[in-house]
């Protein structure tokens, strides 16, 4: 993030404004991907007309950074008319896709929308892969395709991977794909529980020994000796860091107007359909519980030589039954990263240590299978 | 100053007011600029069809304690900048044609 970026961030957390948001058009899909977190069924989806109040309402409450995702945000037919009205109330919008329906006639539309970027889905390079995954028989082609039409147009391409266990050896190429095509490359190692609470998707989850690779990958992440180290000693005020932006300065809503603190925290906060967007993110008893967290409250945190360097995720956290308590994907992600068991990984094992600061010990960290 | 300008916000830009200031992410290279207070102020009244002297004189000039030439020279320099990153349109004539003294094409 920018010095800038970094500042306004700063600014729009003091002013209580949401930056960025994402909003869900739909669930429905034509792909149906092993590892999605989201039934595919309409429930009820927001009309247009709704939806463009609810824009109306987000360009007030200050949101810049607008997500459209879902589901597959072109099985809407009314995509480019919400899209178009979007654009018209000035926000930088990206797009979530799978690109399947973009041909030459909507990149060029895309195009004239000036949409910043759009992020396609690709989970391999090898088509019995990718289609395996997303269980659509020539979807890798049609994606490919459709970053191909994007980039003629000129559009910022962004190639999104999910690691998991059907692919856990093909993102190198996958990324040398993108360098080809033209497109940024993004890779998440996280499978994320489906949003009912349903966690037997996380088995799909790349085990440990590979996101040891991945995290030593330098094309992926720099420095492997800074990305790996051992995390600092935390400061004085570490403490009172906010745990990430989730309720903060963004928020997601779903196609049903639902608003939670972000897609992967779904902590239901309020209805725009039956209230003003602005007094839920203002007032709605779950949003102000979640900005009332600090990582000081939160469960053995405050004690974890991570604590300076986590990643967690409340939402992850939440989803795993308590937002003050650990998100264990990534506490074996921290793990995996410098070789140091956390203590809630610790304390799950029960080998709870007697040490408060715990400095990469071989033994400790051998004791947990890779 | 000489000459009579007309601006008008790029329709090319994402735009939205922080505070007093205003977050412009270019459209071209999404590029993030922020105005200060004064150029939030010059920005929000671009309707391309109220003259810059007029916005200097109305709305910077009965809130600050400014000269007008003064203030009208320094809003004409931070349009034209503004004007060369293609995230603002100025002209000669109203804005409600193409007739732009300087086309956004950076």
């Amino acid at each position: 993030m920018s010095a800038l970026m970094q500042e306004m961030s700063a600014k729009a957390l003091g002013l209580g404004i949401p930056l960025s948001a994402q909003l869900d058009l739909t669930y429905r899909c034509n792909e149906r991907c092993v590892h999605c977190y989201l039934d595919h069924d309409d429930h009820g989806e927001m009309t247009a007309s709704e939806i463009k109040k609810l824009l109306d309402e987000l360009a007030t409450a200050g949101v810049l950074f607008l997500t459209l995702s879902g589901g597959e945000i072109l099985l809407r037919k009314d995509f480019f008319e919400i899209l178009e009205y979007a654009r018209a109330l000035s926000f930088c919008i990206k797009l979530k896709t799978n690109a399947i329906l973009i041909r030459e006639a909507e990149a060029e539309h895309i195009r004239s929308l000036d949409v910043d970027s759009i992020q396609v889905s690709i989970y391999s390079h090898r088509s019995e892969v990718h289609d395996a995954i997303t269980k659509v028989q020539g979807s890798l082609e049609r994606s490919l395709d459709a970053i191909r039409f994007l980039k003629a147009q000129g559009l910022k391409v962004i190639v999104a991977d999910v690691l998991m266990q059907q692919n856990t050896r093909d993102y190198p190429s996958v990324r040398a794909l993108a360098v080809e095509l033209g497109a940024e490359f993004t890779l998440d190692p996280t499978i994320t529980p489906k949003m009912d609470g349903n966690r037997s998707i996380l088995n799909l989850n790349a085990g440990s020994s590979t996101l040891q690779e991945v995290f030593r990958d330098q094309a992926l992440v720099g420095s492997v000796e800074e990305f790996c180290a051992p995390p600092a000693p935390a400061r004085a005020n570490d403490l009172d860091a906010l745990p990430c932006s989730a309720g903060h300065t963004a928020c997601y809503i779903s196609p049903y107007g639902d608003v939670y603190p972000c897609v992967q925290f779904p902590l239901p906060s309020g209805n725009v359909r039956r209230q003003r967007f602005a007094d839920i993110w203002q007032h709605s008893a779950q949003m102000n519980e979640v900005r009332s967290i600090r990582l000081r409250d939160l469960t053995g945190c405050p004690s974890c030589a991570h604590v300076s360097a986590c990643t967690r995720c409340p939402g992850l956290a939440y989803m795993e039954g308590n937002m003050r308590g650990p998100s264990i994907q990534d506490c074996e992600k921290s793990f995996a990263r410098t070789g140091i068991p956390s203590v809630n990984l610790l304390s799950r094992t029960g080998h709870v240590p007697k040490l408060v600061q715990i400095q990469g010990s071989p033994t400790i960290a051998s004791t947990f299978p890779a | 100053m000489s000459r009579n300008l007309y601006v008008t916000r790029s329709p090319r830009v994402a735009a939205r007011k922080l505070g007093d200031e205003m977050m412009i992410m270019s459209g071209h290279d999404s590029t993030l600029f922020t105005l200060d207070e004064i150029a939030t102020i010059i920005w929000e009244a671009s309707d391309g069809s109220t003259p810059l002297d007029e916005i200097v004189a109305r709305r910077i000039c009965t809130q600050f304690e400014v000269e007008r030439d003064e203030a009208l020279a320094d809003a004409e320099s931070l349009v034209e900048g503004l004007a060369g990153y293609g995230i603002l349109l100025i002209s000669c004539e109203p804005l409600t044609g193409p007739k732009l003294l300087r086309q956004v094409k950076p």
